[in-house]
């Protein structure tokens, strides 16, 4: 898992394009407004809320990670934000819009297993270019810079199934990112990676970030990931999913391995790991009374 | 075989480079192979195993097809047994030709030119029933995966139709349409129909979710999730599909021949039998299998191109 090769970077710092449109990313855009959202699914006999009373405002250029205990609804709330499920109560907008759709302005990374199976890793990265109708060798070249900046300029023409899911989620990063979106959105993109290979990916994804600069929300059940990663942390209860706390991660910028065991980190940590606690016991307590 | 494979998969292991410790040790490594760097070292025996491996993977290939081969020339063995014997213990051989007699028939037909014509008209049959039978295929299997409508529409209707064999359509075809030539292509092509349309809707059917979420955030419009989604991903189905449909179209072909027709080899295998030429019936047999067998490869190679990405490569 080699990181980002200095020749790669300098080939993305080298292109004009990406360049002046990395910079426009960061012009105030991808900000996210969610007030009062209420989202449930089913029907009246068997309805369950997944997310209670959302009130969160991100700002451009944020990173925010979304935790909580498994089942509390911080992936609903993200697909909200996508566009997949509409509130049922409440409003969602992004920079004054309200979100009713998926839309290029919001690329999103999964979990795995997300890369069209039958189109190369260029073409993957060059998919989104595309639909935005850019002809096929812009496409082609936006996607090949793309690959540089996450180190798999190399394996351009290969089919995603012979690369390790590392790689795939690299890829994942790249062809969401092709599209220059504002919010980048990601729901728990290294969940289902090994621990070396996770902290790898997320220096990795701080590194391309420090060139984009977009707004970021990202899911994570893992607490060291959001610590490490974000500017704020929205901690979330189970279900009903409530936002229960907004905790603000001063730890300074460019952040490396070493930070996951020093003091401040120790201090939010702990921070984190009380509040999931509590909330997974609640959870546990529910699951026994319904039991 | 075994053993001989053994030896030469053991030669490597006694080339000079692999006993060279490391790239440092260049007393040892000049020892054994003066000119050569470690490096240059490895790289030769790396090729010489990949050679061997290749060897070794074709030599296994090749045995697997004599296998096969060996296989038919014992039924062509026991068959001329049975024949030049008169052999009859329930199974009565004594009005079947015997092999060589088949061969001798079969170089005249070759020789003539009327055989040929019957290949032709069942090729050519064939060509245009399989053809519409794809088009007409994928287009209602994709339309009944994408729309809940459309499949409650038409799956009574496969359901329904599906197990009625390609004969019993024969009198009504006769009926309905205006040629023998269009009620042999309408039975072929409602018997390649089936396998095409099931095997679409359950390609497209399976479409993974994650994958057309991925793609409207990446800005795709309906149309373009139907070209770049969900159509490849049904593909490995649909190849399944064409080919099964290939084999039925061939014996759906055949009944309508048999029943009725001028031309095809299914006319030609059945008048062979009511003309007393007992060797010609097996010739038109053999002829089906071998048309069948080879059509139906032909599909799978032609469609091989669309599932390059698949972890075997599309192989087939």
């Amino acid at each position: 898992m080699n990181a980002v090769s200095p020749d790669s970077r300098l080939a993305v710092l080298d292109h004009s394009r990406l360049k002046a449109k990395s910079t426009r990313n960061v012009d105030g855009r991808g900000n996210i407004k969610v007030s009062g959202v209420d989202i449930e699914f089913g029907h009246q006999g068997a309805r369950t809320v997944a997310v209670k009373q959302a009130n969160l405002e991100i700002n451009s250029g944020e990173f925010v990670c979304l935790l909580g205990p498994s089942g509390c609804g911080k992936s609903t709330l993200l697909n909200a934000i996508a566009g997949f499920v509409n509130p049922t109560r409440g409003e969602l907008t992004v920079d004054g819009k309200t979100v009713t759709e998926p839309g290029p302005d919001r690329g999103m990374v999964f979990q795995q297993h997300s890369l069209f199976p039958w189109k190369s890793v260029q073409d993957n990265v060059a998919f989104g270019p595309l639909m935005a109708g850019a002809s096929r060798a812009e496409a082609s070249s936006v996607a090949r810079t793309f690959l540089s900046l996450v180190g798999l300029a190399a394996f351009a023409d290969a089919y995603p199934a012979n690369l390790s899911g590392g790689m795939q989620q690299r890829v994942g990063i790249a062809r969401a990112l092709a599209n220059y979106p504002s919010v980048l959105l990601m729901d728990e993109p290294f969940g289902a990676l090994d621990a070396q290979t996770r902290i790898m990916m997320q220096e990795n994804l701080l590194e391309i970030w420090r060139e984009f600069r977009n707004t970021v929300v990202f899911v994570t059940h893992d607490i060291d990931e959001a610590v490490f990663l974000s500017d704020r942390i929205v901690v979330m209860s189970a279900s009903p999913g409530r936002i229960i706390a907004d905790i603000k991660v001063s730890l300074p910028r460019p952040r490396e391995q070493a930070l996951l065991t020093s003091p401040e980190f120790m201090v939010l940590k702990r921070q984190c790991l009380e509040l999931i606690r509590e909330q997974t016991l609640n959870a546990f307590q529910q699951q026994n009374k319904a039991g | 075989m075994n053993m001989k494979a053994n030896a030469a998969m053991a030669t490597p292991v006694s080339h000079p480079a692999d006993l060279a410790p490391d790239s440092h040790a260049e007393a040892t490594v000049e020892a054994h192979a003066p000119d050569q760097t470690q490096e240059q070292a490895d790289d030769v025996a790396q090729a010489a195993h990949a050679r061997i491996a290749a060897r070794h993977a074709l030599m296994e290939k090749s045995k697997r097809y004599l296998v096969r081969t060996a296989a038919l020339i014992m039924a062509v063995v026991f068959w001329h047994l049975a024949t030049t014997h008169d052999v009859n213990l329930f199974v009565n051989f004594e009005h079947v030709p015997e092999p060589l007699q088949v061969g001798e028939a079969f170089m005249g037909e070759l020789a003539g030119s009327e055989f040929y014509l019957h290949i032709a008209h069942s090729l050519e049959r064939i060509a245009v029933a399989y053809g519409l039978a794809v088009v007409l295929g994928v287009t209602l299997g994709v339309l009944m995966g994408r729309s809940k409508w459309a499949e409650d529409i038409i799956l009574p209707y496969i359901e329904l139709l599906r197990p009625i064999p390609a004969v019993a359509w024969i009198p009504l075809a006769i009926l309905m349409l205006p040629t023998e030539q269009s009620s042999i292509v309408f039975i072929t092509f409602l018997g390649a129909l089936f396998p095409v349309v099931l095997n679409t809707v359950h390609g497209v059917e399976q479409t993974s979710g994650v994958l057309v979420r991925a793609a409207r955030c990446l800005g795709a419009s309906n149309r373009s999730i139907l070209w770049h989604v969900i159509i490849p991903g049904a593909m490995p189905s649909i190849v399944t599909g064409l080919a099964v449909a290939m084999g039925v179209a061939w014996f759906s072909l055949l009944a309508g021949e048999i029943i009725s027709g001028q031309y095809g080899i299914g006319y030609f295998t059945w008048t062979s039998y009511t003309l007393i030429q007992y060797p010609q019936i097996i010739i038109g047999m053999l002829t089906i299998g071998l048309l069948g067998t080879l059509s139906t490869l032909l599909v799978r190679k032609a469609c091989s191109p669309l599932l390059r990405w698949q972890p075997t490569g599309g192989r087939v």
